[in-house]
């Protein structure tokens, strides 16, 4: 994994997994703390207590492919690597939230990377799920909601390769506006 | 807070509707590209953008591209399957972003099947 959204990505993955019908993103970069944060919450199943204890423990899945689930334990290692951790909590039947936080300047945090091509994909190849992606650059914020999308102009937007493509211009845009360092 | 414009979205919106009314034949072609760590780590997100880039490029409307988890078969990363209705599934493995591109072209849009890179059946 060589981009935070690539983590994020997998991270949204477990929640879609869990059969996630919202879905909310939250990054916030604090320059002056040199703090990055990143919130991803679900209304998925959740886990049972015992289960969110050992869910960063790479010999903890409920796959049946392969033994050892490896994409929390990743992200935890990378946030505790750039001075930071992660912090998951469960609720069972209500959701999940895995929260990571880790030092802006730290240098070897990966870059953001593809992340407009990355919620977009998320956006469109899931009509059936909502997300809620809220950008914070210190003061200056950033919002995108799929539901004021698909209010807008019909599901079936959510879906088409021009409005992705549309999206994916517009949130590269915000990020540059925000300042984004990421 | 800055919001998405929805003003803008607007102006796209004659473009969608013209899009959808045409996608009422329903889907011809369902692509799926598998993500989960496997997948992610080892490309699947340059696998899907490809896909939908190229889907863009076209005024096709009866494709659709969508994504499942993973698909057990770890070493076979990046994968995809495509299905043309009526006809049976093909997983592709091992992809790049040329071989998604051309498996998108000749398969997606002409049905020719992309044998090279088809994973064999049974290997499911
Ligand atoms: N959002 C979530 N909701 C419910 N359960 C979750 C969630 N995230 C993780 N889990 C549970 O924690 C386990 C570990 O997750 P992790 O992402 O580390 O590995 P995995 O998804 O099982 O496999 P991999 O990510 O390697 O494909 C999962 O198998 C799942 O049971
Ligand atoms: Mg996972």
């Amino acid at each position: 994994m060589q981009e935070l959204s690539l983590h994020i990505l997998d991270v949204v993955e477990n929640s879609l997994a869990a059969g996630a019908k919202l879905v909310t993103i939250e990054i916030s970069e604090n320059l002056e703390a040199d703090l990055m944060t990143v919130v991803i919450s679900d209304d998925g199943h959740g886990m049972s207590p015992s289960d969110a204890a050992r869910a960063t423990d790479p010999f903890v899945t409920s796959r049946t492919t392969r033994r050892v689930g490896l994409g929390l334990s990743l992200w935890q290692a990378h946030a505790r690597a750039w001075d930071g951790d992660l912090e998951l909590s469960s609720k069972p039947s209500l959701g999940t939230r895995v929260k990571a936080w880790f030092s802006l300047s730290h240098i070897d945090r990966q870059p953001l990377g593809d992340w407009p091509g990355t919620i977009t994909g998320l956006i469109m190849t899931r009509p059936g799920v909502d997300f809620l992606y809220r950008h914070q650059v210190g003061e200056d914020e950033f919002e995108l909601d799929s539901r004021e999308i698909k209010a807008e102009l019909g599901v079936e937007a959510l879906t088409d390769a021009h409005v992705a493509a549309f999206l994916k211009d517009e949130i590269s845009q915000a990020l540059a506006a925000l300042g984004s360092t990421a | 807070m800055a919001k998405l414009k929805i003003s803008d979205l607007a102006k796209i919106k004659d473009r969608v509707h013209q899009d959808t009314s045409l996608r009422e034949g329903g889907a011809q072609v369902k692509i799926t590209v598998h993500m989960g760590t496997c997948g992610i780590a080892s490309g699947a997100r340059t696998i899907l953008n490809t896909v939908m880039d190229a889907l863009g490029e076209t005024e096709r409307t009866d494709i659709i591209v969508t994504t499942s988890g993973c698909a057990g078969l770890c070493s076979h990363e990046p994968m995809l399957t495509l299905e043309r209705l009526g006809e049976e599934p093909i997983k592709y493995a091992k992809l790049d972003e040329a071989k998604a591109r051309q498996i998108f072209m000749r398969h997606a849009l002409e049905g020719e099947v992309q044998t090279d890179w088809a994973l064999a059946k049974g290997t499911e």
